[in-house]
């Protein structure tokens, strides 16, 4: 800790970035060593919002937990509910009405549409932009509106539980998603005109923050992250859960590994998450919106993992039990731990510029890493 | 009708008749220097106004509309809070200096006023050096900048500082070889001669293409020496927190917002004044009776007319643009802008010898 101020024996400066600061996103602290303007070192320091979530999901039952669980990765706390969910079906062996299945995919997609808008908002900001953000909260909103009628939240949903879902989709969901779906057609262009065509955005990330294939996979990076780098680890595609496998999308892969192929990628994601909608749709299934289950539930003994593709890659959800009504163990394995344990390597040799624009394009939700 | 060359006239009448030539010159200094502090603060305010309701118009929302109607107010109450601000001084600062910059960036900024021609004959001191005189002084603002953030003791402020400097300096080479492509056309230095030059078209319809390059190195010089958006790594919010006045809280902060719009109505004003004919109106050579009509508009209003214009473009800028990394800044200058002010000044030159531009 010594090293946190002033300058070290080779005379290069030490800076606090965070725990508050515009462009970390919450409470992320990063210590750079810097020479000039150059990045010699970049040490992130967690632990500043630690909830010990897994611990505290040691004394919650199945059904409880998962509402914690909506607090990680706030911005698709959907996934996060889902991973969960999944991870008690399995144990449980519960079968999932169809029609629970297909919401639960809308609401995914419909999350990480609305993550990525922020992102998308926030990348720019991060890049000294601000009017983008307005722009891309103008469509987020709708979704927000979209998940508030059905969900009766905005951010921490809650709204995917073992069995199903919490209660059926509100009457106008159909409509308004596709009315939503219009007008976000009608201003994809603008995101186009006003960020992605930009040369300054351009030499902003072009080349920046570059990770080759092979460190993508031994710093563990997944989601939008590791697919930039040319790394095809999409668990929708690669170990499909629901309907998945039933639908038309693609993966978006880049090559590039640098902060302009991540931003492809998450762009790219946004237009294939509103294809999958659009396929889904008009074909709702009729019939129940949750199975019957136990009022309480128990995981026979032993240990169980699933995974889900969040906004931010993978979140592998991992319960020991020991055949009680809570869980003996949870570990939680998050997508912003790993890819921002690369973010030292990424921006090294980088200007302070480069780190932002590193920083952004890996989409770090702090709650998330810190859990 | 009532111009504010003829208000001006009659104030210094009546002056000289009440109090005899050495007394009324001392008067004079002491209201051109009030109207000077006025005008600073006045301005200051209206741009931070127009600012704040030009990037609602880009970020689809309304903009301050509380204070006042139409939320003129917004500005002054937002003033008002920051005069009844602490204003803190950071442990381990270098005090004098810390309490100084403000200030000296606030002095450069009011100096530069003063060869401005606001309208037909009402200008605070017509020098011969005008456009030198505004060249050199706009140029000190950064002593008062790097001061601030070597004196703050805070390494995001240090190195907003060393950016502001870099930047600073090297784009006031381009900003200067623009100027000069107008110097070279019309002879003088003088303001109010280069505005008189401009009574049958302005520079940059009558100076055909060498004088649009440099109208538009000048304009991407003027945004980066005010250290706005794209260019505005000094303060670089995401990146250095707020750059050389990370520390400055209180009135000592809005000394230095309120020069940040001031400099951006002066380098206005000026490429109002090379390039747009300051306050002349817009004459055309041979349609007299047109011209005629152009000239019942106040030669104010065309002056604030066309500076508020080209503020209007900055702002846009400031509002639609990411911002440089530094090296890719300096780049711009010194491998883009440079060299191409450098070719078009000499071209300018080719121009004037051969009287293309009569």
């Amino acid at each position: 800790m010594l090293e946190e101020v002033g300058t070290n024996d080779q005379g290069d400066m030490i800076i606090n970035v965070g725990p508050q600061h515009p462009s970390t996103h919450g409470v992320l602290h990063l210590v750079i060593t810097l020479n000039g303007e150059t990045i010699k070192k970049v040490e992130p320091h967690l632990g500043y919002i630690h909830r010990s979530i897994e611990k505290m999901c040691e004394s919650l039952s199945y059904r409880q937990f998962i509402y914690v669980t909506s607090r990680m990765d706030y911005l698709s706390s959907h996934i996060n509910n889902h991973g969960c969910a999944l991870c008690v079906e399995k144990g449980m062996q519960i079968e999932i009405p169809t029609r629970a299945q297909v919401i639960r995919v809308l609401m995914d997609e419909l999350t990480r549409l609305a993550s990525h808008l922020l992102w998308w908002g926030a990348l720019a900001m991060d890049l000294g932009a601000f009017t983008p953000f307005f722009y891309s909260f103008r469509e987020r909103e709708l979704i927000n509106e979209l998940m508030e009628d059905t969900c009766g939240a905005r951010l921490t949903m809650n709204y995917i539980v073992p069995g199903g879902v919490m209660m059926d989709l509100h009457p106008d969901f159909q409509r308004k998603v596709k009315e939503f779906l219009k007008l976000f057609k009608s201003k994809i262009h603008e995101y186009d005109d006003l960020v992605t065509g930009n040369i300054i955005f351009q030499n902003r990330t072009k080349g920046v923050g570059y990770i080759s294939k092979e460190d993508a996979i031994s710093f563990g990076c997944t989601g939008p992250t590791g697919r930039g780098s040319g790394l095809s680890c999409d668990i929708r595609k690669l170990y499909p859960y629901e309907i998945y496998n039933q639908l038309q999308f693609d993966e978006v892969i880049e090559t590039s590994g640098d902060s302009w192929a991540r931003y492809k990628v998450r762009v790219g994601e946004m237009v294939q998450s509103m294809h999958i909608i659009e396929q889904l749709i008009d074909n709702i299934p009729e019939g129940e919106f949750q199975a019957k289950t136990k009022a309480v539930l128990k995981l026979p003994k032993g240990d169980f993992y699933t995974r889900v593709e969040t906004a931010r890659g993978e979140l592998g959800v991992y319960i020991v039990s020991e055949g009680g009504s809570t869980p003996y163990r949870i570990k939680f394995r998050s997508p912003g731990f790993s890819n921002l344990s690369a973010l030292d390597h990424m921006s090294r040799g980088g200007k302070i510029g480069d780190l932002m624009a590193t920083m952004g394009t890996l989409d770090l939700v702090i709650p998330d890493i810190d859990r | 009708m009532i111009s504010l060359e003829g208000l001006t006239t009659l104030l210094q009448a009546w002056l000289h008749d009440t109090l005899g030539e050495p007394w009324a010159f001392a008067a004079q200094s002491v209201l051109v220097g009030i109207a000077a502090i006025t005008l600073f603060a006045v301005l200051g305010l209206a741009l931070v106004y127009m600012e704040r309701k030009v990037a609602a118009l880009m970020q689809i929302r309304l903009g301050p509309n509380r204070v006042g109607p139409k939320g003129i107010f917004q500005t002054s109450a937002d003033t008002l809070k920051l005069v009844m601000k602490e204003g803190l001084t950071p442990n381990g600062a270098d005090k004098f200096l810390f309490n100084l910059a403000p200030f000296m960036v606030m002095i450069a900024a009011m100096l530069v006023l003063a060869p401005i021609a606001f309208a037909r004959n009402f200008q605070i001191w017509d020098l011969s050096i005008g456009v030198l005189y505004v060249a050199a002084i706009s140029s000190v603002a950064v002593i008062g900048i790097l001061m601030a953030g070597w004196s703050s003791n805070n390494k995001y402020s240090l190195l907003g500082a060393m950016r502001s400097a870099a930047q600073i300096v090297s784009y006031e080479l381009s900003a200067g070889l623009s100027i000069l492509a107008i110097v070279i056309l019309t002879g003088s230095l003088r303001i109010s001669d280069i505005i008189n030059s401009q009574a049958d078209g302005w520079w940059i319809i009558k100076g055909h293409i060498p004088v649009l390059i440099a109208f538009i190195v000048f304009l991407i010089a003027v945004t980066a020496e005010t250290n706005r958006a794209p260019f505005d790594l000094a303060e670089a919010e995401s990146e250095l927190t707020a750059g050389f006045h990370t520390e400055y809280s209180g009135m000592k902060f809005a000394l230095f917002f309120l020069a940040e719009y001031i400099n951006i109505f002066i380098g206005c004003a000026i490429g109002a004044t090379l390039f747009f004919g300051g306050w002349m109106p817009f004459h055309i050579s041979g349609w007299d009776s047109f011209n005629h009509v152009m000239d019942f508009i106040p030669s104010s209003l065309w002056f604030f007319g066309k500076t508020m214009f080209l503020i209007f473009l900055i702002m846009w800028f400031r509002w639609t643009f990411p911002r440089l990394r530094i090296d890719q800044l300096l780049n711009l200058e010194w491998k883009y802008l440079l060299p191409i002010s450098m070719v078009n000044l000499l071209i300018v030159t080719f121009m004037a010898i051969m009287g293309w531009h009569l």
